[in-house]
Order: structure tokens, then C-alpha cells, then sequence
């Protein structure tokens, strides 16, 4: 996300990469001329450019001591080209061995994003972070910075989380070893333990998967990884030949254990209307009256029943037959419960 | 032949930076602007002075002898132009490095890294991949964030076009900005409202058309003991949360027991089919009778008593 290097560069932003570089010079030795375009975010050319515009200052008065002193003969061809391996040696220049301090703007930033870093972390890895928050905040003491404030939100926290565990198992599958999970199916209340040989984290839309073989269900299976809930990599190597992650972009492979789909139809009220943008469709058919009937390919029974309670009373079932005593059924026993 | 501008600035900042005491404007013009004349030299020296402030060099204005006020100097004061010493481990360094990596906004991706550079001139070697440890992506999609955190850093007023929800048309908003907040994943300004003569907070993603940066900078001082983040709190309340107890059948309702601040196990319950735990948590009130209702007869709301009797409520709809 840098910028690109900058073609004809301004004399101030000249200034700023001089203030910064005699310092890092000051700090190390050998330091090549190609080291420093990096440290710089620019070119070889540019940084000869500006050491060339170092060469000539100095403290006012002129006398030959008074100026900086940079070995161009090591940096420069006889024809005035880089040479990007030449060490750079910068003398006479003490007065500018400290960088300047941070800005208002790079103090908040960095220390806005430090605090990111703390808060969405854990254990050590925060005590770590508080600390190099701690002597920042007291060198870099700006107040922009106190008026600055960002609250993780739960979902920054799951995104770490995510990336954490998405690393993990990624070096398993670099590895060749098997990873125990514990797996939460909130369509059917269901956790289960699982081992599988891991082939890969993918994406599609918002959520991550691990494609694996699954030993239990003995096949491929995705699984979300916010989902998730345990995770262990065994010593065990994997069983299955390796193979790459299945390709995400034409969409979610279903699943799903036997071919017994069932197209359901529902008559959903208006206070049940929102269903339809959440739960997959396949046609949806609005009435005046303001209900909808919708069309649902259902592979288990279960997680239908469980539809209909959420959505209780405001669904009933349209076709086919069978389905309805068994959530009225269901909804009896619930009710007796509260007596 | 004038010198180029950049070695302008550059020996005008070594030259107020090695004094000791503040340097008088002639000598200045006589020492680095020696073939200027008078009016031209005070239009470059303007400029320069605030470039190099515009860098963040603070060039300092004082009488040149204390006793007599009558001539003004300048100066750089070393240890306010310095970065301070800052001794960090490697691994404190490689915190730093990951820090870099959070912001998902242009400009401050690059204000950070060019902190990072400053950090890194002033020894610290910042190894960018020497941590395995995941970070947070800070992202900050209004359009007027960059403007408004700007304003901050600054100090500087600002005015922009603000539509409240439940209005019909925009209105113009002149305020002082005190802090930005992300809070729940959004971005606010907080500030004293002109107008109002109080303080607000205003959603960014409410802003219409641009942010304009009005007046100077440092144009006013924020309150003492200001706190953003509180202010931020009380005007724009958090989403309403219930406290839920609830019963629940042994093996089952994972979702709440996951969120679960208190889970007492082996507790009475509704029928002896199995053994019943006791969970207490914290959840957003929308949505609780739904997710209860879809455990069927493996969850009890026990509380809050509102929506336990909705709960009820909706269970004899389906039965009746």
C-alpha cells in the first residue's frame, strides 16, 4: 500500500529522506546505496540525487570543514550513474544524527495501530504489545494521539482469530500432518470431534474454509473456520495423498451426506420475510397481502424444524405433507416445558 | 547560480539547528540568502520557515538577547526537533513491524510506515516478518475520515454537510473536532458543535460530499481531560444488550453456552429426559426469542421475563 516513488520530487519531501537517512547511515555500517532506496521507498537514482544536495550543505561560513562530506566516488560512475552496491559513507554531519520526531499524524497512526494490536490480542503477545506501546507513548508524546480512540469490535477480534488459525493450519498442511478439530454446526446444535488431513484454507465470500479429508465422515469436507471451536495439529502424518484445495469460485460444494434433497414451500409472513436474504432460495413468490411463498431445497430435516421455530409463528408449510406435525409436534413439547 | 531550493532548507535547518542561542534575521539573509533583495528574501524565508515546519521542524521565534525585545531570532531547539531515545528489544522491534501492517487505509498505512522509518533511523532494526502472531486490520472506508483525523492532529475547524437520520436534507456543521472514535466498527468525530455552542458526535459515514478544513492550524485547545472515547460512549449508545439466563439440555445449545459468562451445571430442570445446565450470558436483545425458539424443547428462557413470555406467546400461536 506505499505510494509510488515520486518521479520529480519535491525539495521538502528531499529534506525529510536526507533527515532520515544520515541517521539510519549514523546507526549502521555499510550501508549500500540500493539498502537506502529501499529504507526510502524510492530509487538509487534518487537517493545519488540527494546525497549530491547533502555534499553541499554544511554549517554557514564555508571553510572546508564546515560542509558534509559524502564519498560520491563510491556511489557514482565516472558517467555520474548509480552504483546501487556501492556503500555509502556520510562524514562531518553529527548535528543530524537523530531523526527527526514523529509527526502528529505518524505518532497517532502508529500508536492507533498499536493499540489495535493490543487490544485485539492475548496473553503474552498483549503484554508484549503494552509494552512497546508504553515507551512509544512516552517518546512520542503527542496529544493528537490521547484523541484519537478505537474500540476493537467483535468481529476485528474474530478476524485475528481467523488469520491465526488459518496459519496454522496452513503449516499443517505444509507439514503433511493431521489436525484434530472440535466443530460447531449451529444449523443443527451439534459439536462433533473430527480428524482430518488438511488440504488447504479458502475463501469464499466473508468466510474462510479448511477443505479436508475427513476421516469420520470419510471424505471432503469444508469446514468454516469461525466455526471452528478446537484445534490441534497431531504428529500424526496425513493419510490421503496430498492434494490442493478444491477452487472456491463457482461456488460451495454441498456437503452433504446422500442425494435425498426435498423442495419445501413455505408461506412466510411479513414478520418472517427476512429469512429470505439469509437462507439460500430458490424462488420467492410475493404476494399482495404481503406474504411470501418461497421455495427451499432442504437436505435435512433438522435444520428445517429448527427454521421453522425461529421462525415461529410467522411460517407455515405449504407442501409437502408430513413436515408440519412434526414441527407442531415440536413446538407442544417446547411449550410444555415453560409450565 | 541560486542553489537548489533543497540545499536551501537543508542549511537553513543545519544553521538554526546548531545554535545555541536564536539567530537574527539579518544575519540569516546575509549567510544563506547573501544575493536576495529585501522584499524578495522575506517572501523565501516565510516560505521556507514553513516548510520546514510543514516537515515538523520546530523553528522556534525568541528575542535574540534576552535583555532587549526589540529583535526577534530563530532557532531549532535540538532535543524538541529529535525523535527521543527508544530502547526496544528485537522483539518489541518486531512488534513495531507488525503494527505497519494494520492500517488497510492509504495514508495512514503510509503515515505509519514513514514512522517506522523515522523509528528505524534511529537504530532500531524493524524486521517486518520476524513475528507469527496474526494483527488486526484497521480499516476506515468513509470518505471523510482522512480530513476529520487530519483536522485532530491539527487542531483545525471544519465544517461538512451532515444528514441526520429522519431529515430530509443535509445541514451545514461547523465544528471543532476534539478526537475521532472508531467504536462497533464505524468512525465518529467528536467535538464542540459552533452552532449548538456544545459538544457532538457525528457519524462519519453520515457526512455528505467533503469534509473543508477551515482557519488555521491550532486554532483552539481541546478541553483538559477530555475523554472521546466516553463522550463517544453516551451519544452514540452501544446496541442494547439483555442479561439471559436460560436452561439448557446437557450436549446441546453450543451457541449460548460459547457466549456463556456463567454456566452452572446440574441444575433442576423442566423434565428428567436429561441433565439441565444453567447458562447465563450477555447477548443483543434482537434476535434472543428467535435463536431461543429455534432450540426447540433443548432451551429454556428462564429470563428476561418479556421475552420469555414472547417466547410463550409465539409457541401457542403454532400450537392453537
Amino acid at each position: 500500500m506505499s505510494r509510488p516513488a515520486p518521479v520529480a520530487s519535491g525539495a521538502r519531501d528531499q529534506v525529510a529522506r536526507l533527515l532520515t537517512l544520515v541517521p539510519f547511515l549514523h546507526h549502521r555500517d555499510g550501508v549500500r546505496l540500493d539498502d537506502a532506496a529501499q529504507l526510502l521507498g524510492t530509487s538509487s537514482d534518487q537517493v545519488l540525487r540527494d546525497l549530491k544536495v547533502l555534499f553541499m550543505c554544511g554549517l554557514p561560513g564555508g571553510l572546508p570543514g564546515d560542509l558534509i562530506d559524502v564519498d560520491l566516488d563510491a556511489i557514482q560512475t565516472e558517467q555520474g550513474s548509480a552504483i546501487t552496491e556501492g556503500v555509502i559513507r556520510v562524514e562531518n554531519a553529527d548535528y543530524l544524527q537523530r531523526p527527526l520526531r514523529l509527526s502528529a499524524t505518524e505518532a497517532s497512526a502508529i500508536i492507533v495501530a498499536l493499540r489495535m494490536l493490543r487490544d485485539t490480542s492475548t496473553g503474552e503477545t498483549r503484554a508484549l504489545v503494552g509494552r512497546v506501546l508504553e515507551k512509544l507513548e512516552g517518546a512520542v508524546a503527542t496529544t493528537a494521539a490521547a484523541h484519537v480512540d478505537v474500540t476493537p469490535s467483535p468481529r476485528d477480534v474474530e478476524q485475528v482469530a481467523i488469520a491465526d488459525r488459518t496459519r496454522e493450519l496452513n503449516d499443517a498442511v505444509a507439514a503433511g500432518k493431521q489436525v484434530r478439530l472440535t466443530y460447531y454446526v449451529p444449523s443443527r446444535d451439534e459439536e462433533s470431534d473430527r480428524v482430518v488431513d488438511p488440504r488447504g484454507v479458502v475463501s469464499h465470500g466473508v468466510f474462510s474454509y479448511l477443505d479436508a479429508w475427513c476421516h469420520r465422515a470419510e471424505g471432503e469436507r469444508l469446514f468454516r473456520l469461525d466455526r471452528i471451536t478446537k484445534l490441534e495439529v497431531l504428529d500424526a502424518e496425513v493419510a490421503t495423498d496430498p492434494q490442493p484445495p478444491r477452487d472456491l469460485s463457482s461456488g460451495l460444494f454441498t456437503d452433504v451426506e446422500g442425494p435425498d434433497d426435498v423442495v419445501v414451500t413455505l408461506r412466510l409472513a411479513p414478520e418472517a420475510r427476512w429469512a429470505t436474504e439469509y437462507y439460500p432460495v430458490k424462488d420467492v413468490r410475493i404476494d399482495p397481502d404481503g406474504t411470501a411463498e418461497v421455495d427451499l431445497v432442504v437436505v435435512d430435516r433438522t435444520w428445517l424444524t429448527r427454521l421453522l421455530m425461529r421462525l415461529a409463528p410467522y411460517a407455515e408449510v405449504v407442501r409437502p405433507a408430513g413436515i408440519t406435525e412434526v414441527f407442531i409436534a415440536r413446538a407442544q413439547e417446547t411449550l410444555s416445558l415453560y409450565d | 547560480m541560486p542553489a537548489p531550493k533543497s540545499e536551501r532548507l537543508l542549511n537553513l535547518l543545519i544553521m538554526l539547528l546548531v545554535q545555541r542561542r536564536p539567530i537574527a534575521k539579518e544575519r540569516i539573509r546575509e549567510l544563506l540568502y547573501p544575493d536576495s533583495r529585501p522584499d524578495a528574501f522575506e517572501k523565501m524565508f516565510e516560505r521556507d520557515k514553513d516548510e520546514l515546519r510543514s516537515l515538523g521542524v520546530p523553528v522556534d521565534v525568541a528575542a535574540v538577547d534576552p535583555l532587549f525585545d526589540d529583535e526577534v531570532g530563530y532557532r531549532i531547539p535540538p532535543e524538541a526537533f529529535a525523535l527521543p531515545d527508544i530502547e526496544l528489544t528485537p522483539e518489541e522491534a518486531a512488534v513495531v513491524g507488525l503494527a505497519s501492517r494494520v492500517w488497510q487505509h492509504a495514508t495512514m498505512a503510509q503515515a505509519t510506515s514513514d514512522a517506522v522509518r523515522k523509528l528505524s533511523a534511529a537504530g532500531i532494526d524493524v524486521d517486518l516478518d520476524a513475528l507469527d502472531i496474526a494483527q488486526p486490520l484497521l480499516t476506515a472506508e468513509e470518505p471523510a475520515f482522512e480530513t476529520c483525523w487530519l483536522a485532530v492532529c491539527e487542531r483545525m475547524a471544519i465544517e461538512f454537510d451532515y444528514q441526520r437520520p429522519g431529515t430530509d436534507a443535509p445541514r451545514t456543521r461547523h465544528v471543532q473536532p476534539w478526537g475521532v472514535v472508531r467504536y462497533a466498527g464505524r468512525w465518529y468525530v467528536v467535538g464542540h458543535d459552533r452552532e449548538r455552542d456544545a459538544e457532538r458526535v457525528f457519524r462519519l459515514s453520515r457526512v455528505q460530499g467533503d469534509v473543508r478544513l477551515v482557519g488555521p492550524p491550532g486554532a483552539y485547545e481541546v478541553p483538559p481531560d477530555t475523554d472521546v472515547r466516553a463522550i463517544a460512549r453516551r451519544m452514540a449508545p452501544p446496541t442494547p444488550t439483555e442479561h439471559a439466563v436460560l436452561l439448557v439440555r446437557e450436549g446441546a445449545g453450543h451457541g449460548f453456552r460459547r457466549s456463556a459468562a456463567r454456566v452452572e451445571v446440574g441444575v433442576p430442570g423442566p423434565d428428567e429426559v436429561s441433565r439441565w445446565d444453567r447458562v447465563e450470558l450477555l447477548r443483543p436483545a434482537m434476535g434472543l426469542a428467535d435463536e431461543v425458539l429455534a432450540h426447540g424443547s433443548d432451551v429454556v428462557l428462564l429470563e428476561p421475563e418479556p421475552v420469555r413470555r414472547r417466547v410463550i406467546e409465539r409457541l401457542e400461536q403454532v400450537v392453537a
